[in-house]
């Protein structure tokens, strides 16, 4: 438990609450990275447009918490590329397939009260655990 | 700039500030929180305990409303039904997110911190979107 941050976590999710708040009360869109990764490429280009802007947001967020903590967390070092690739691939799969992610499903659909949000947030939650699990104790592979 | 655009920019900013104060963007701490029978670390479960202390009580404020400030209509799934896909394409996510400490928003937003593993995973994400649709044109 020497890891624990609690605070800055509670904080960070506030803003991610706040965040989503904003896209729901003046565009009427729900802040799922997932489906709105998606359209970038499969919509009319007016909308790929506030999509690719709320994208670079979050690029431009993370540039800016770097500026202003740098060396806020270690960037981890020599993880598999090949497990990334492979597991980047079933993320991209699995979250068009249920229409949406942690942020979509577990954030703004289980806020909106979507029985749907809530069982596909429970069951990425246990596909995680599970397969961490396998890699680490059972595997036993460094990851 | 069009307002719209400039509303989910600032989203984008805030949401990315987020993620990265509460470490969503850190993939060692999010395994760190998914592997609970190893060195447990529960911090992240408080980034959802956040997101969703705003917004249980803004989405019920703001969906009162007839419509959004700048649209003429809420774009919000009232889809109720639990269907296979939903349970597969979730557990599959769910798999991809234990094998690599990311899902889609820390991935994008790691692009900001210039790691090799951001673009691996943002492409191999999109590699995954558009295998998935050919896979449901295709039947």
């Amino acid at each position: 438990m020497e890891n624990f941050t609690p605070v800055s976590a509670l904080t960070g999710g506030a803003l991610i609450g706040i965040s989503a708040t904003l896209l729901l009360l003046f565009n009427g869109r729900m802040a799922g990275v997932s489906g709105i990764m998606n359209g970038v490429f499969n919509s009319p280009k007016s909308e790929a447009r506030w999509r690719l802007a709320f994208l670079a947001g979050l690029v431009a967020g993370a540039v800016l918490f770097d500026l202003i903590a740098p060396g806020f967390f270690t960037a981890r070092q020599g993880y598999p590329l090949g497990l990334l690739a492979a597991g980047g691939f079933l993320v991209g799969f699995g979250t068009r397939m249920s229409n949406g992610c942690t942020s979509g499903h577990g954030i703004c659909g289980i806020a909106n009260l979507s029985p749907r949000s809530l069982l596909a947030t429970l069951t990425f939650m246990a596909g995680g655990i599970m397969t961490v699990y396998i890699i680490r104790h059972v595997l036993e592979l460094p990851a | 700039m069009n307002k719209r655009i400039l509303l989910a920019l600032v989203s984008g900013i805030l949401f990315g500030l987020g993620l990265s104060l509460s470490q969503m963007v850190n993939p060692a701490k999010v395994l760190g929180f998914l592997d609970i029978t190893g060195n447990w670390d529960p911090s992240l479960a408080f980034v959802m305990i956040g997101a969703l202390a705003v917004a249980f009580v803004s989405f019920r404020w703001v969906l009162k409303r007839p419509a959004p400030i700048l649209d003429d209509g809420f774009h919000v799934s009232r889809r109720r039904d639990i269907d296979k896909p939903l349970l597969l394409g979730a557990g599959l996510f769910g798999i991809g997110w234990g094998m690599t400490g990311y899902c889609p928003g820390p991935a994008v937003a790691s692009l900001g911190l210039g790691t090799l593993e951001a673009l691996v995973m943002v492409a191999s994400i999109y590699a995954g979107f558009f295998a998935q649709k050919w896979f449901a044109e295709r039947k």
